[in-house]
């Protein structure tokens, strides 16, 4: 929600933080000779030129981050740019090659936390969620855990019609109600005690053992690693009563607790 | 602005609050309940002043009886054409009870941060409740209602569309306020407006406690739906200041529930019938 409160005094706010997914497609090298790239790029993206045009690209190095291997980033960047590709990072070089890559303006990316059995993706297409979070700046709202390494929201207030959440790299507790309209959202597990009456998606980064779990279900969407569910199908399976729910070989059981 | 002649309770040493009425959702109610709970807090005893923020659509001088006696309104007060003298308009009828009128021919553009705090303190040095009454959505109108507010409290109807509308008015205040920025807790109370009781019976109104299972604040009070609200209107009078009806004897409860004062009520009325019945007296934390 953008604020269209007329800004001012000196104190009022010029930015906020947020955390966003993006949808991403990669380029892994496969070797360093960068002329040979060069038209074998042209030939690919002649057959789809419009999804390659200013597509933002992150270049994956993790066939070629051998150290000792040797990458001129900004003849790379300059191909990239040549066609209309719009580099935005580097992921998986080694030390030098992220060196590098940072004096060219390339920043290091970091995938999430690692999926433990998911099958091997093939075309190194990270496919999530878009998520927003509404700044909640109430820090009433929730009370950090501090469990060493663990990155586990939890929020003890209810949520609201409007409110998103995202737990991201761990999971989202809620102790209360999660109202119609609101939105929870963790790379992890979702536990609501309480109804969950508003939407709940969970393993947003592609985690299929995330799981679901709250007091009363009457949810109006439910997803785990994006296979979800709606509250018309839901109503069928399990409704008002206390319920666990996972995902198994690309489908979500709703087991009774 | 001299200091009201008749006796003010706690003599002026209480400090003022700002009240925001509230709902998100249009239509459910709450001008009418600026001008009822305005009214009772100041045939109370306590200087009170209704603030109608709903610049541009202005109703609460209709309601309150006042739209011809409007010279200045809160848009001319911020931009320094009026001082708070010219432009607050005293109630004939009740004497610690005065109206701020919105402008008409403006838009909510108008209002900044700045000239609404500069406006809600000078009216905080005069005033001991400060009822502000919100316009309906969640954008800027809504927004500059609330910001500044002590307390809130949120008007409903017995029916989904209002109870969300609320859900989600209630998430920004605990996200837009001022006291939310500073961390602190803002006291917000429920109360639910046109109650139908026969209707809830059959099933088809949403039952106090349905309610209060989804929006879990505190209830203020329930205001039965009433034919005494639209003649109240029409005759331009609050309708706590109107004669005796069922909707006026809650407003009354309701008033006194704000202030945290049991109403002695030995002739027990519709509302604290339904409401001792339910033991809505003892407030579940939020």
């Amino acid at each position: 929600m953008q604020s269209d409160l007329c800004l001012l005094t000196e104190t009022t706010p010029m930015f906020q933080l947020k955390g966003g997914l993006y949808t991403l497609s990669s380029i892994q090298l496969l070797g360093t000779q960068l002329a040979l790239l060069d038209k074998q790029l042209d030939a690919k993206i002649e057959q789809a030129p419009k999804f390659f045009h200013n597509a933002p690209v992150v270049v994956d190095l993790q066939k070629i981050n051998q150290p000792g291997t040797y990458l001129n980033f900004k003849q790379l960047k300059e191909i990239l740019i040549s066609k209309h590709l719009i580099p935005v990072g580097i992921k998986s070089g080694n030390a030098d090659q992220q060196r590098e890559a940072i004096a060219c303006g390339l920043p290091i990316l970091q995938e999430g936390p690692p999926k433990k059995s998911n099958a091997p993706e093939p075309a190194n297409q990270s496919s999530t969620h878009s998520a927003k979070e509404e700044p909640n700046s109430s820090p009433s709202l929730e009370t950090e855990t501090d469990v060493q390494g663990s990155n586990t929201r939890v929020i003890t207030e209810p949520v609201r019609s409007g409110q998103q959440i995202y737990a991201r790299g761990g999971d989202l507790i809620v102790l209360g109600s999660v109202s119609q309209g609101s939105e929870l959202l963790a790379d992890g597990h979702i536990h609501v005690y309480g109804p969950l009456r508003g939407r709940a998606l969970a393993g947003v980064t592609g985690d299929t053992h995330a799981q679901i779990f709250c007091q009363s279900l009457e949810a109006e969407l439910i997803s785990i690693a994006g296979h979800y569910k709606m509250s018309e199908d839901i109503e069928k399976i399990a409704w008002l009563i206390p319920v666990n729910i996972s995902l198994d070989k690309g489908r979500l059981h709703i087991r009774e607790l | 602005m001299g200091k009201s002649e008749t006796s003010n309770k706690d003599s002026g040493k209480s400090e003022s609050k700002v009240i925001v009425v509230t709902s998100g959702k249009g239509g459910v109610g709450k001008t009418t309940t600026s001008a009822a709970i305005g009214a009772e807090l100041a045939q109370r005893g306590y200087k009170t002043v209704v603030v109608d923020f709903d610049i541009g659509l202005r109703n609460l001088d209709l309601i309150m009886g006042c739209e011809r006696r409007v010279i200045y309104d809160f848009v001319n007060l911020i931009h320094g054409d009026a001082n708070l003298s010219q432009t607050l308009i005293k109630d004939k009828r009740c004497e610690n009870l005065f109206i701020l009128p919105a402008s008409q021919t403006r838009d909510k553009d108008a209002l900044t941060t700045e000239g609404v705090e500069k406006v809600l303190n000078e009216l905080r040095q005069e005033f001991q409740f400060i009822v502000c009454d919100s316009p309906a959505g969640i954008e800027r109108g809504a927004l500059m209602a609330l910001y500044f507010a002590d307390e809130a409290v949120i008007v409903t109807n017995p029916e989904v569309s209002s109870v969300r509308d609320s859900d989600r008015i209630i998430g920004v205040l605990n996200s837009r306020s001022r006291k939310s920025e500073q961390n602190q807790e803002m006291k917000k109370h429920l109360l639910i407006t046109r109650y139908m009781l026969n209707r809830v019976q059959k099933g088809e109104m949403l039952s106090i406690e349905d309610v209060q299972d989804i929006l879990a604040i505190p209830l203020l009070g329930v205001i039965p739906e009433s034919t005494a609200v639209l003649n109240a209107s029409n005759n331009g009078v609050p309708v706590t200041l109107d004669n005796q009806s069922d909707a006026k004897k809650a407003y009354q409860h309701a008033v006194s529930e704000l202030l945290g004062v049991k109403k002695d009520d030995s002739n027990q009325g519709w509302a604290s019938k339904l409401l001792g019945g339910l033991r809505l007296f003892s407030r579940s934390p939020a």
